[in-house]
């Protein structure tokens, strides 16, 4: 973050405590999402002081997901426009300042940091800073084990082991420390620990983005073959649409805080309907020889979000907008008999 | 390749780049070949640690102090660079040779504005008027397409987003009109949105402007969209170069064809299938590295694979340093996989 002084705005609702997930029956009814996000906001303020009002900055806002157990929901957008901090929430390192977000159906809200762990696990960008150097990776992958207080130190240095083979590390490597590895084994050594807890859902934030293109490939094999055997629920976010598309059931495309649309793979990589979604795919650049860079026809660069355009927050880089679309925010509406949402007034 | 085309602007010829470290020697670039010709646009592309950076850093000159570098023949506009000294070979930088970092916030000056350091270089190698090179500056950011320039030039580098400040580099890098630009990973750390439009003004100006450009990225879907012609590198070598269509529709070294299978192409690969991963991982190049650096990794090594493969010419203008670039490899042997 900025400079600024930073502090959270405080939920409105009252925190339900929920009993721990673990006495409860893993097989929720097929029809209910693994992961729900219903009206997920996020504000901060900004600059307050001691006689002063701050600013306030919408980094989500109003945001609702539903994803299927089993599926992959990516999730794209530019820096800034608040995905990570969209991520953070789900994992309950921030606290959202309104909106729920369901596991199996039962709100998070109030449930402590431990609880949430055994359902949801991250692996993050980077896995230089995402791992302690100064631990060897036994106790890297074993210490949510150790803090849950499962099993003993002999069990534990099995499920090490056992799960060490699941993602396709060497048994030697768990007396070894993370600068003894390479990138892609060290994003193996991280997806090991999101995984000894054995969570239903995974959220991956940029897992391959540090990673050279040739190791890229074998972490998302190892991520498709961990979904296919523990049925895991992903939600990916990357900025690489290539291996979106490659990976993703459904796509939810954010712009400053808000989904614009949302929709299957196929709607969105086929018949992208907002602007801004078609603007992102134009800038993919595909290994085809002989196209050139598109003019992708948009402005600056994302707006400040701390003052974000009148209407819909879009249309200073629209190529279509209209005196519409600098008085009324679109809403983000369902397409009819499509199971997908455009917010544009235009699509 | 014992040509030596007087029109080319750069000659590279067994170009090795050493660098002391606690284990021994690293060998960062292991005796490369290549050239760049007068306002083309080279890609040269690899993976993390193959060599490219210090390879543009030993044509700036900027190699870090305790390296060792050593070359048949380093020759920019007929200019002997390895025999240069320091004096004058920092009268060409900036001025005939410009460079474009990935992260434009660490090269620019925190603490000058803009229109310093856009300036400088100008009036240090040209000798105008500080009122001329203001004059230029503000011409060269309406080309990169800044509004309001004159009064960027009273602004500092943090007042700018990350794809203003890149183009505000490129507008730098522009000032002297330079024979040659070296760009290393200059959209890197953009929005893909932004990387599009920053590519598009670099290929439009270096068309225009006539200059010729190095252009360092690790992203085979850019390389296909700017480069005139490739070069791969791989553990310190170029194994393969091509003029682009051809290196895409022919790659002739298995880890170029291992490359360009390994990423998801829209439309060919069945989304969720198997991605053609490259098993194992970049050899240590510290220490004597024997035969051919690729071939723990080759799906297709050979016993001849032990001894250093030739520079294989092929049709075109297409080469590669693969034993079996130009014949079918005899026996397809299954190598020991290891990770």
């Amino acid at each position: 973050m900025s400079a600024h002084s930073t502090t959270e705005v405080a939920g409105s609702r009252p925190a339900l405590e929920i009993p721990d997930p673990s006495m409860a029956p893993r097989t929720a009814r097929a029809s209910t999402p693994a992961l729900e996000l219903c009206g997920l906001s996020k504000t901060f303020t900004l600059g307050a002081g001691l006689f002063k009002r701050g600013r306030t900055l919408g980094a989500v806002s109003d945001v609702s997901l539903r994803i299927p157990r089993g599926q992959v929901m990516g999730l794209v957008g530019e820096s800034g426009c608040g995905k990570s901090t969209l991520a953070k929430m789900l994992l309950g390192l921030t606290t959202p300042s309104d909106g729920d977000v369901l596991v199996d159906g039962k709100p998070l809200r109030g449930a402590n940091q431990k609880a949430l762990a055994r359902h949801i696990q991250p692996i993050f960008q980077d896995p230089y800073s995402s791992l302690n150097p100064r631990k060897r990776i036994a106790q890297i992958v074993g210490l949510p084990l150790q803090v849950h207080g499962i099993g003993t130190s002999r069990e534990r240095a099995a499920r090490v082991a056992e799960t060490l083979d699941v993602v396709g590390l060497p048994r030697r490597a768990a007396d070894q420390f993370p600068g003894q590895l390479s990138g892609g084994q060290r994003q193996r050594v991280a997806i090991a620990r999101a995984l000894i807890m054995r969570p239903d859902i995974v959220i991956c934030d940029e897992p391959t983005s540090a990673l050279d293109v040739s190791v890229q490939a074998q972490i998302l094999n190892l991520l498709l073959d961990l979904k296919a055997e523990f049925g895991l629920t992903y939600l990916f976010i990357s900025h690489d649409l290539a291996v979106v598309e490659h990976l993703v059931d459904r796509v939810a495309v954010m712009y400053l805080g808000r989904i614009v649309e949302e929709g299957t793979r196929e709607q969105i990589f086929g018949s992208p309907r907002h602007p801004y979604t078609r603007a992102l795919l134009d800038s993919a650049l595909t290994p085809e020889p002989g196209l050139g860079v598109p003019d992708i026809g948009l402005g600056d660069a994302m707006p400040d979000p701390s003052d974000p355009p009148s209407g819909c927050a879009f249309h200073p880089r629209c190529p279509k907008a209209q005196a519409l679309c600098r008085q009324t925010r679109p809403r983000l509406e369902d397409i009819q008999g499509d199971n997908a949402r455009v917010a544009c007034h235009f699509a | 390749m014992s040509r030596l085309e007087v029109n080319n602007l750069l000659e590279v010829k067994n170009l090795r780049v050493d660098l002391p470290v606690e284990a021994g020697t690293l060998h960062a670039v292991r005796g490369i070949d290549f050239h760049v010709e007068r306002g083309e646009m080279l890609c040269l592309v690899g993976e993390s640690g193959c060599g490219k950076s210090m390879t543009s850093l030993a044509l700036m000159g900027l190699l870090p102090r305790k390296s060792r570098l050593s070359a048949d023949h380093l020759q920019f506009d007929g200019i002997d660079l390895t025999t240069l000294s320091e004096r004058r070979r920092s009268d060409l930088r900036g001025a005939r040779m410009a460079m474009i970092f990935q992260e434009p916030m660490t090269a620019l000056n925190p603490a000058y504005t803009l229109g310093n350091q856009l300036c400088e270089g100008l009036i240090r190698h040209r000798g105008v008027s500080r009122q001329e090179a203001r004059e230029r500056a503000i011409y060269l950011l309406e080309r990169v397409g800044i509004s309001a320039a004159k009064d960027r030039l009273n602004q500092y580098p943090h007042q700018l987003s990350g794809g203003l400040r890149q183009r505000v580099m490129i507008a730098m890098a522009l000032m002297c009109e330079p024979d040659l630009i070296i760009a290393d990973e200059p959209t890197t750390a953009l929005d893909v949105t932004i990387q599009a439009q920053i590519l598009r003004l670099l290929r439009e100006l270096q068309q225009e402007f006539g200059t010729a450009v190095i252009f360092i990225t690790h992203d085979l879907g850019v390389v296909a969209r700017i480069a005139d012609r490739v070069a791969v590198m791989y553990a310190g070598e170029v194994i393969e170069s091509a003029p682009t269509p051809a290196l895409y529709a022919n790659p002739a070294h298995p880890y170029t064809r291992g490359l360009l299978s390994c990423i998801p192409a829209p439309g060919k690969t069945p989304p969720g299938s198997r991605l053609q991963a490259i098993p194992g991982v970049v050899p240590s190049l510290v220490g004597h590295v024997e035969g051919c650096a690729f071939r723990n990794r080759c799906p297709q090594a050979q016993p001849t694979c032990e001894q250093t493969p030739p520079l294989m010419s092929l049709p075109g203008d297409h080469r590669a340093r693969c034993h079996y670039a130009d014949r079918p490899v005899p026996v397809p042997l299954q190598p020991e996989m290891s990770s």
